[in-house]
């Protein structure tokens, strides 16, 4: 849940919710990543929008593979995905990782300056840039926890229905 | 030439203007690491253009494009030249969001690669 209050948010459906639990293996990411873009369409995310979400979880598994753990392809990676509301009405996903890993805090955890080209430090960049939201932080039992959420866009203003239903009553 | 098994890799291609790599399937970190050791390979031939086919290649993550930039840089130091060629809109996008796009040399077709 958002730390800030502002937004108010609950369960489309918790059928919706998916736990997964999967090993520090990178060849787990693309089932992984096949569930959630299935499970983002179900929520009427667009192919696109799915795609992004996905690949924002997908940084996230690989910084916690490469980073968090560092090597042994056997420690447990927690997933979760269900659909909430925005605030606006907007239907969205968040997603939950949660690692037994490093910790490192929050506050330092940034994308790197993109003007240096060279390889590596992209994964927290794409992340921020194709989440609406994306938190993460350092439970007293040790890992991290990172939450991250995106909804869908907005209706475009022509397929609005016209005030009075467009009926000249 | 002797290559490391790497399930992207569909197929290299030698021809007089350029080395031609067929890339294939979803390039993740899985995956990555296989493709940069081929790639490596590759480019240890010091081939004047080296061309990537990426036409059937439908997911690139941060690996991957990570991959790339470690190319390019191998190429440039003995001043070759990079080519993509045909990128999907997803994969390009994941350049474009790391603005990394305007760093390699983007192209519709192998043919218009091999020629620029």
């Amino acid at each position: 849940m958002s730390q800030d209050g502002a937004k108010v948010r609950q369960m489309m459906n918790p059928a919706r919710r998916v736990e997964l639990t999967i090993t520090s293996d990178a060849s787990s990411l693309q089932v992984v990543r096949a569930a959630l873009k299935r499970t983002a369409e179900l929520q009427g995310f667009s192919p696109d929008e799915a795609h992004d979400v996905a690949l924002a979880l997908d940084e996230a598994l690989a910084n916690v593979i490469k980073h968090g753990y560092g090597g042994p392809c056997n420690m447990p990676i927690h997933i979760t995905f269900e659909g909430v509301d925005h605030d606006d009405g907007r239907p969205g996903l968040r997603l939950t990782v949660r690692d037994h890993g490093r910790q490192v805090d929050p506050c330092t955890i940034r994308g790197r300056n993109l003007d240096d080209v060279r390889p590596g430090g992209l994964g927290v960049h794409i992340m921020r840039t194709v989440m609406d939201e994306i938190e993460w932080s350092c439970p007293t039992d040790g890992g991290m926890l990172l939450r991250m959420e995106k909804y869908r866009k907005a209706p475009q203003p022509h397929a609005a229905a016209p005030p009075g239903g467009g009926r000249n009553s | 030439m002797t290559l490391k098994p790497c399930p992207v890799v569909k197929e290299i291609r030698e021809t007089p203007e350029a080395i031609v790599v067929v890339l294939t399937g979803e390039i993740d970190l899985h995956q990555s690491p296989g493709l940069h050791a081929a790639l490596v390979d590759v480019a240890a031939r010091r081939p004047r253009r080296l061309v990537l086919n990426m036409t059937e290649v439908g997911y690139m993550d941060s690996s991957g494009v990570g991959t790339l930039v470690e190319l390019l840089r191998r190429v440039n130091s003995y001043k070759g030249k990079l080519a993509l060629v045909n990128l999907s809109q997803r994969v390009r996008g994941v350049f474009e969001i790391t603005k990394l796009d305007k760093f390699f040399q983007i192209h519709a077709s192998e043919e218009q690669a091999v020629q620029a």
